[in-house]
């Protein structure tokens, strides 16, 4: 078995020797570097641009939306985003004019000549000032797109409820803060096509997005991933933005261009996590069960419309948590704001309706005198269960394995009823978080996609893999190899893979949603299945055999003729193939379960085809004079289906723990009149290795049987229920609780005195 | 201005401004690209070198700064395609995800090691922590990374 086991990192040692090849580290003679001149303004028409004399603009290239020879769009869902801003700018830092010079100093010098003038218009800067659509900046109501999920009676429910919660819950941007920063190489070449490579996450998006710029075929645009140093969601969308002013300054001037943002333009020009508020009411028995919840979620987009409905979408179902409710309404809407564009970010969506879920549900305990392990297990989804799209869940519900887990290692009863030390400024406190996260696209998403995926024998005769699903630190690459060794037989070192080129690769689909290795990864299993019931079709013609008693084992073919175990290796089994054809691939195409129905239009039933589920404990130090707060330990239990590599998966967990650990301590954007002040690592602050603990991590195996060999995606649940769990163990310390995130120190006083005021 | 360095055991010459920064000396004029930028600040590590033993960010520095001294990068930790122990124990612990950290998180470990302290014990687990503390990764939540120091840091007292 090599499916199971923590092999080696595919491209481990490249990491680490300093020879794996991001995009910054190419260098081509003839290279340009290009550089994006942007608003200084939220909301404006642009008046004029001037070039400022006292540079020689013979020495560069500008380009501007006159330039773009088809459609100046950022394709994506609406089409509303320019990839360059024409006679109207919606947010600070929107593109307007792009230059390319010989060297990059001399494009930054060109730039600080550039002096674009505008005639302010109103902005909209906040939620509740676009939703009083007071300015419409988006349609009639600035809302980008609105959800309503309605189960049972709700009013009625709430009529005949004991005890009433209500409380509104707010999370602030949170940077994807890749290490890597955004950037892409472009060549036009000489036939018109136009070659795009760099960091990203989803080759066949920047490929869509060059094609409608340019109104291009297939063929004339070739995308490659490089090495991609993280993506997060940061380069799902993001990436075609860059590419298109790349291509475009490449057309123009006629030398391949580079354009590798700093860390502050980065920060300031890619998107964000959507800030939200989220308005809980909930109707309960007195002895703590769930009988009729209103749940409203409001989520800023920003500028452009971007991926906004499809977060907003994912946040509208996970919005209950894993919870039953018979009576539910959830309401949801997007809205336009003069700030830049939000996008993906792992988790999408559902951290915003997670932190508040989950918060709520600490709040409920608390009126309710119920500790939150009872809460839990009252009102938790079992197997045969419903969800609040009216999902029945019927396989791999691992709900209580995970709270299980999750409190006896953590020894969480016992340390709850600590006693606080009586002459210390310092409080001791722990808290829990439960959540699930649907893997795979949303509802009829994944039918659509239909994600391809080959494999083929090689002329050394070994198997390669040709997918568009990116290595971007999760261990694609690994994990496939395990998958497609562990079907034929081969050691992962035996795979290979194709180059991530659009031009050689099928569209498996983004790399996105938690979906490489449950989705990808069974299309992957699938291909390699059918390349083994080739392979024994052909080698039992040449063996006289039947296919069937074709044995793939220990890199061999094995069957039996006449009482003996005839054995071929796989090299030269695979020759034996190719003798007459000179290849052999096979290719598979991603179809749904049996059974899974979605309606789109009522935004009922299967929502995902499975999810998987974890349970969090945090423990903190909160220091009582300045309240700043110290995470002493962290304990995630999750059920991950199968974890094709146990390393990587532990990896996945604690790497999105630690990054909802910042989301719910630290990390917060600050603005003024639309800009950000604080777009550098110096005032960002994301956790370095002091700030975090030594985790435990639990991983409990629950298969679902669409998965390859049991695996379900886990790629963005870690994100989910960090924050949460951390601002329970607050509360806990403290006994007041913060509904807003990041719980800094201000935060929590404004807690505790709004606790004293109340008592 | 001819400026004279070693790095990675060469002595090297390179006719550069003086103010240029040794991060950009490092990877356009001795295309050693294995060291990173991540911020050019000096807050996130990536660019970490050992100048002289010491571990610096090669972003805040000048070459002139650095005149005469000497240099390793990450391409320089392995001797003839041999990786250290550090190198080995980053792929067998899975402490590179993304990957783009790495070559100055090794540095630092390297330099934990390479420490006189470390002659006799190996650090605790805090120490690790604190001596990669300027190093940021936004994969790994840094468990896999200190698994792997510690790792390394025993098999190289083991060999001591």
């Amino acid at each position: 078995m090599t499916v199971g086991q923590s092999v080696n990192r595919k491209e481990g040692r490249d990491k680490v020797t300093g020879a794996a090849k991001y995009v910054d580290d190419y260098h081509f003679q003839d290279i340009w570097y290009g550089k994006t001149v942007r608003s200084t303004v939220a909301h404006a028409q642009i008046t004029g641009i001037e070039f400022l004399a006292g540079f020689d603009w013979s020495t560069v290239v500008l380009a501007d939306y006159r330039d773009i020879t088809s459609r100046n769009i950022v394709a994506l869902i609406y089409d509303d985003q320019p990839l360059l801003a024409e006679s109207l700018v919606r947010h600070v830092y929107e593109p307007i004019l792009l230059i390319a010079a010989p060297t990059k100093e001399l494009a930054e010098l060109a730039a600080k000549h550039v002096h674009i003038t505008y005639k302010k218009l109103p902005a909209v800067l906040t939620i509740e000032d676009s939703l009083s659509a007071e300015q419409k900046i988006f349609g009639d109501d600035n809302v980008f797109k609105s959800y309503t999920v309605t189960r049972g009676n709700v009013e009625d429910a709430f009529q005949s409820a004991e005890v009433v919660v209500e409380e509104t819950y707010h999370v602030g941007h949170q940077e994807q803060l890749y290490i890597e920063t955004n950037g892409i190489i472009a060549t036009a070449k000489s036939d018109g096509t136009i070659l795009i490579q760099g960091s990203m996450q989803c080759p066949y998006y920047v490929h869509r997005a060059i094609k409608e710029l340019f109104g291009l075929p297939d063929e004339k645009v070739v995308v490659v991933q490089n090495v991609t140093g993280g993506g997060f969601g940061g380069k799902e969308e993001f990436p075609s933005v860059v590419a298109g002013h790349a291509a475009l300054l490449a057309k123009k001037c006629g030398h391949p261009v580079k354009i590798v943002y700093e860390r502050g333009e980065d920060f300031v020009a890619s998107t964000k996590r959507h800030p939200a508020v989220i308005r809980h009411r909930t109707g309960l028995t007195r002895d703590g069960r769930l009988i009729a919840a209103e749940i409203d979620l409001t989520f800023d987009g920003g500028a452009y419309c971007t991926l906004s409905p499809v977060v907003l979408s994912r946040g509208v179902i996970h919005a209950l948590g894993p919870y039953k409710c018979p009576n539910i309404r959830v309401t949801g809407k997007v809205v336009a704001t003069n700030t830049p564009p939000n996008g993906a970010f792992r988790g999408f969506g559902v951290p915003q309706a997670c932190f508040a879920s989950e918060m709520h549900m600490e709040n409920i305990s608390r009126k309710l005198d119920i500790s939150p392990v009872e809460l839990r297990r009252k009102n938790m989804l079992h197997q045969g269960d419903y969800t609040l799209t009216g999902q029945q869940l019927t396989y791999s519900v691992g709900t209580q394995q995970v709270l299980d887990a999750v409190l006896e290692r953590s020894d969480y009863l016992a340390r709850r009823s600590h006693k606080q030390p009586e002459l210390s400024n310092k409080r001791y406190g722990i808290g829990l978080s439960f959540y699930y996260h649907g893997g795979g696209f949303t509802g009829s998403g994944e039918e659509k996609i239909k994600g391809q995926a080959a494999v083929e024998l090689t002329a050394e005769g070994t198997v390669r893999i040709l997918t568009a699903s990116t290595e971007i630190g999760q261990g694609t690459r690994t994990i496939f190899s395990q998958i497609v060794a562990q079907e034929l037989g081969l050691r992962p070192e035996d795979v290979e893979f194709e180059e991530n080129d659009t031009s050689k690769v099928p569209d498996s689909g983004p790399t996105v949603a938690s979906r490489t290795c449950m989705v990808v990864g069974r299309v992957v299993q699938m291909a390699a299945a059918s390349l083994k019931e080739e392979m024994a079709k052909r080698i039992a013609s040449l063996a006289q055999c039947q296919a069937s008693e074709i044995q793939f084992e220990g890199r061999h073919l094995l069957w039996q003729k006449d009482g003996e175990i005839i054995s071929v290796s796989f090299a030269e089994a695979a020759e034996r193939c190719m003798s007459r054809t000179g290849f052999l691939k096979t290719t598979a195409q991603y179809s749904s379960p049996p059974g899974i129905k979605w309606d789109d239009v009522t935004y009922s039933g299967d929502a995902y085809p499975v999810y998987a589920y974890a349970a969090d404990v945090v423990e903190v130090e909160v220091d009582m004079d300045t309240f700043e707060v110290k995470i002493l330990k962290v304990t995630t239990a999750t059920d991950v289906g199968k974890a094709i590599n146990p390393t990587l998966a532990e990896g996945q967990i604690e790497g999105g723990t630690v990054q909802a650990l910042g989301y719910g301590l630290f990390e917060e954007v600050a603005w003024k009149d639309g800009k950000i002040l604080n777009n550098r690592l110096t005032n960002y602050i994301i956790p370095t290795s002091l700030d975090i603990p030594d985790m435990e991590t639990v991983l409990i195996e629950n298969p679902y049987p669409y998965g390859p060999y049991g695996a379900k995606g886990i790629g963005e649940l870690p994100m989910d229920g960090g924050a949460p769990a951390l601002v329970a163990a607050i509360a806990d310390a403290v006994g007041a609780v913060v509904t807003e995130i990041p719980a800094t120190p201000e935060r929590i006083m404004e807690a505790m005195e709004k606790l004293a005021v109340e008592a | 201005m001819a400026i004279k360095i070693v790095v990675n055991g060469q002595d090297l010459e390179v006719s550069v401004s003086p103010m240029k920064r040794l991060l950009d000396v490092l990877r356009q004029d001795c295309y050693l690209t294995g060291t990173k930028e991540g911020c050019g600040e000096g807050e996130c590590g990536a660019c970490s070198v050992l100048v002289d033993g010491e571990v610096i960010n090669s972003c805040l520095v000048p070459v002139c700064q650095v005149e005469g001294s000497e240099i390793v990068t990450v391409e320089g930790l392995a001797e003839n395609g041999k990786l250290v122990p550090v190198q080995e124990a980053f792929i067998k612990y899975g402490a590179a995800q993304c990957g783009i950290c790495i070559p100055g998180m090794l540095m630092a470990a390297q330099a934990l090691l390479d420490s006189k302290e470390l002659s006799k014990q190996t650090p605790t687990r805090y120490e690790i922590r604190e001596a990669i503390a300027g190093n940021l990764c936004r994969c790994t939540g840094y468990m896999k990374i200190v698994d792997a120091i510690e790792a390394a840091a025993l098999s190289t007292l083991e060999k001591k």
